[in-house]
Order: structure tokens, then sequence, then C-alpha cells
């Protein structure tokens, strides 16, 4: 499109400096978790360090006796079951929902979609007062279910936002066929309707186990122990602590950040798709 | 499910069977200490008064719209919103325009721009919190090496420089999400539009004015709509880097709100705030469900 020649080096060097600026600190906080002690506390600082170790990352996988290490261990499982969970109970109730938005008529249907999208808009912060006095008074609190309960209610309106402006752009056809051919409703659903919009399904999959890994608020607040607590809270509490161990925090760092980082390098068409869904009309 | 085997099941009450599970969560756990909040904010809640219970009507508003701290946290936020998002819009308009071109490495970019839109908030945070280390921070270590800083400095010692360094790691993080949307909006822009202005004689700059970016604008408002909400709501930086200080320096709306509530113990005043952000929610709520109905007329 454009013929300058001087154009080519305008996007090596703008292209350079995104790269540095998307990757470099990241590339720190994996460079610190590798370094030993003396070189990362140097003064001048040896940004290439002179020796690497891996032992942080075995101690979070194999040493019950390092706190911290441990802590980070219990915890990254604590934030797999409940982001696993969430994902899978927001899509079976999320996709069941988003149908009847997307293709039922009833009663209220557009002021139900905007409360919906209200409640997924509100900050915790202002529901978690009641939400906490309640939950003590059933002792529910630092439990993995209650936090899996609290999640929903932030994955479920997204899912349903998203997925029925997806389902919505689907044709109709074939249900139609299908409901002639003398399919019950949970019969087109199952059989065409989901087949169909599979790749709306991933997408938000994908964006629930996200939004449930990156909570932080939640977690603070009803979790104590390490019965429940999650990863985001345990890198919190020791980067708070008086002491502190900055390479052992860069590599829990580093263990958290490296499933959602995964995930979203592997499924970027679908969390794009997703993202956009409703955003943007093509 | 004998139910909808029925012939007479009718599609209003099988949407509204499909719809329970989805509306006894969201509005069971959400809708209810919404209500509950806004009681707590017209009663008296402090837990050691002796008049705990008492019904004050709007009198807590009051305590809290003549109180000086609210509108200081006000301002914080929507210095934090508007300096944060006016950077993210533009630095992701010009990323995403970069990435739309074709050069070599191009779509590794493209992919690995994503990185720390992905990277958790709270690991973002203490990322950034690390590399502004007064003592051992990378920042300092370069700066003080390209000759740019004579010395080290404190970064989060100053509350406004501490809340332009949180402003700078929240950009890190949320200007992919910038890019992502620019870029999937580009990739539907009708090209012939470019060719037929080209063989018209129009330059770089005047197609990027008067086609590109009329193209955008709807995208740019989508995004600046949804991010302002996200902003609002914004604590996990603040808690790990900064929590609220220097001097109240970083104390925005949600972590005044969190801290009256879950530090001083004030639940009356912290639901009054609490309550004051919902609203300014519920405006930009229905901000946004204007702009995506106003897409949706255009389309047609």
């Amino acid at each position: 499109m454009i013929r300058n020649r001087a154009f080519p080096v305008v996007q090596y060097f703008f292209g350079l400096l995104v790269l540095l600026f998307v990757i470099s600190p990241v590339a720190w906080m994996f460079i610190t978790s590798i370094s030993i002690h003396r070189d990362i506390i140097a003064v001048p600082l040896k940004v290439i360090p002179r020796q690497a170790t891996l032992h942080r990352y075995l101690d979070v996988f194999t040493n019950p006796d390092n706190e911290i290490a441990h802590a980070f261990e219990i915890a990254m499982r604590n934030s797999l079951i409940v982001s696993a969970i969430v994902t899978i109970i927001s899509l079976v109730i999320g996709s069941l929902a988003s149908y009847a938005f997307a293709r039922l008529r009833f009663a209220f249907k557009n002021s139900i979609m905007y409360l919906i999208l209200f409640t997924y808009m509100i900050p915790s912060v202002v529901v978690v007062m009641p939400l906490y006095l309640l939950l003590s008074k059933l002792g529910m609190l630092n439990t993995r279910p209650t936090l899996v309960l609290l999640y929903l209610t932030m994955t479920l309106p997204f899912v349903i936002w998203v997925m029925q402006s997806y389902f919505g752009s689907l044709s109709k056809t074939y249900e139609e066929s299908a409901a002639i051919e003398g399919c019950n409703r949970l019969q087109v659903l199952w059989h065409i309707y989901f087949p169909m919009a599979r790749p709306g399904i991933i997408a938000t999959a994908i964006l629930s186990f996200l939004i449930a890994w990156d909570e932080f608020f939640f977690a603070l607040i009803f979790t104590s122990t390490l019965d429940a607590k999650t990863i985001s809270v345990a890198i919190a509490e020791f980067s708070g602590k008086h002491y502190v161990d900055y390479e052992m925090i860069a590599a829990g760092g580093v263990i958290a950040a490296l499933p959602p980082v995964l995930i979203a390098i592997i499924f970027q068409k679908y969390i794009v798709m997703g993202m956009t869904a409703g955003g943007i009309k093509e | 499910m004998t139910g909808m085997r029925r012939q007479g099941l009718s599609e209003q009450s099988f949407a509204f069977l499909i719809l329970v599970p989805a509306a006894v969560v969201i509005f069971g756990v959400v809708l209810f200490p919404l209500l509950a909040t806004f009681i707590y904010s017209l009663q008296n809640m402090e837990l050691i008064s002796e008049e705990k219970g008492k019904f004050l009507g709007l009198l807590n508003y009051l305590r809290v719209v003549r109180s000086d701290w609210f509108w200081q946290a006000l301002g914080r936020t929507m210095y934090f919103t508007f300096v944060s998002l006016a950077v993210e819009t533009v630095l992701g308009l010009l990323i995403a325009l970069l990435l739309n071109t074709s050069f070599h490495g191009v779509g590794l970019l493209r992919v690995l721009v994503i990185v720390p839109w992905a990277t958790p908030g709270i690991v973002t945070a203490s990322i950034w919190k690390w590399i502004y280390n007064p003592e051992y921070g990378v920042l300092n270590a370069v700066l003080t090496r390209l000759h740019i800083l004579g010395q080290y400095r404190a970064w989060l010692s100053d509350p406004f420089l501490a809340m332009n360094m949180v402003i700078i790691a929240d950009v890190w993080k949320m200007t992919p999400f910038a890019i992502i949307f620019f870029l999937a909006a580009l990739q539907f822009i009708n090209k012939s539009l470019y060719e037929a202005a080209t063989v018209d004689g129009a330059g770089v700059l005047s197609r990027f004015r008067h086609i590109t970016l009329p193209y955008l604008v709807p995208t740019m408002a989508v995004v600046v709509v949804m991010r302002t909400v996200e902003k609002f709501k914004a604590f996990d930086v603040f808690y790990v880097m900064t929590r609220g200080g220097p001097a109240n320096g970083t104390k925005v709306l949600v972590y005044e709100a969190y801290l009256r509530a879950f530090g001083n113990l004030q639940y009356s005043i912290s639901s009054t705030v609490s309550y004051l952000i919902a609203v300014l929610v519920l405006v930009f709520t229905v901000i946004y469900v204007r702009l995506m109905k106003r897409g949706e007329a255009s389309e047609l």
C-alpha cells in the first residue's frame, strides 16, 4: 500500500519497541526467578545474571518445608480447581440461558438482559459486605465452593452476554428443520445448536477460566488459609511482607502467569472472537 | 425433564426454565447484597455505636458528599481512569495500525502482544513493584546506566508520582485489550476505499484521517466505555503496589470503600461510597447499551 523506502525501517524500529514494551517486564520477572540472590541485589545491577538456578521452581513442586514454595503449590492447586469448576458450571448454565436470549421470545427479555449486564459491571466492593456478613454467619468463609459461587456471579453474566450475541449471529434454518422433523426443544439444543455454536462455546470457556484465574478481590476477602487461598492471594501476601523474597515471588509469578498466558497464546483466535463479540459488528 | 416432552410447554415457559439456574446464581448472589448494601447506607451500621441499626435516611450520603476525602478519592479515580484510558487508547491504536501492516515477525508480534493482558493482575502489580524497587529495581539501574537519572529514586514514595507509576503498570497490562479490539476492527475495513482514495491522490495521513479514523470511532467508543467501568473497579494494582498510599496519593474510590469496610469497620460509610460507585457504573452501563444499539441500527 505504501511504497516508501524508509517505511520498512520505521516498521522494524517501532516493531522492536513494541516487542521490548511487551516482553521486558515478563522477561525481568523470569530472570529474577532464576537468579541467585547476590546478583539480584548487586549495585550496579547485572541485568544478565552470571549464574542461573531452577531450584525455586523445584521447591514449589517438591519442597513442603519451604514456607513460600509450599504455599504457592497449594494455592496453585486451589486456583486450578476453582477456575476449572467455575468454567464448567458457567458453560452449562450460561449457554442454556444465552439460548433463551438468542432464540426465544419471553416477557421482560430486554430488561432481564440489561439487568444481567449491569450485575456484570458493578464492582465487587459494592456487594462484598452483606455477602461477607451472610457467609460468615453460615460458616462458609474460606472454602473453595464459596469462591466458586462468587466467581460464577462474574463469569455467568459475561458468558451469557457474549454467547447470546454469538448465538444470535447463527442461522436458524437447521433448528427449524429439526423442529419440523419432530425434535423437541432440548434435542434441538443438544444436537443442532451446541455443535454449531462450538467456537463461541470454546471462546467463552477460555474467557471464564481467565476471569476466574485473575480474580483477586473476593479471594482476598473470603479466604484466609491455604484451605482455599488462590495463587493471586498467596503472591500478594508474600510480596506485602516485611522481608520480601523477591526471587521466590518472581518464581511464583511465573508459575501463576503460565496457565493463562499459554491459554491466551494457543487460543488467541477464540479469545479475540469472544472479547469482540457484541463489541464489533462485521 | 418429563415436562419438556409435553407438547404444551410454551416458548415462554421453556425460556424461563432454562434461565432459572443462571438467574438464581446471578440475582441471588448479587441482587440480595446490592439491596442490603443500599439498606446499610441508610442506617447507622457502626459496630461500636449505641444506635446501631437506626434508620438515618440520606444522612450518610450527606456526610460523604460533604467530606473532602470523598471528592479527593473521586478526583484520583477520574485521574487514573482518564490518563490510563487515554494512553491505552492512543497507544493501542498506534500499535494496532503497526501490526496491521506486513513485515517480518509481525505474526509473532501479534501473538506476543496478548501476553501482558493474560498475565494476572496481581502478578503484573508485583512485577512492576519489583521493577520500581528503590534499591534493587531494574528501572533505577537502567536509567542511571543510560545517564537519564543521576541517582536512584523511590518511585512509589511521592503521592503524585506513585499514581503515575501505577498507571504505567496498568497501561502495560491493558493496552493489549485496545490493540486486540482495533486490530479486529481493522480487518473488516473496506480495502477498496483505500484504493479509490489513493487513485484520487490522498496521502497516508489524509487516508488515515478520512477513512481509518472515522471507521474506528464506534470501536473506540465501545472500548472506552467498557474500560471506563473496569478502571473504576481497579483494585489489584493499588493493593499490591501502594495500598492507597503514600499520603493517600493513590486512594481511589474502590480502595476507599474497601478500607472503610475492612480496615475501619465503618460499614455505613463504606456502603454509601459503594452505592455512589454503583450509580456511576449504572450511568456507564446505560451509555454502553446506547452505543451498542446505535451500532446495531447503523448496520441495517
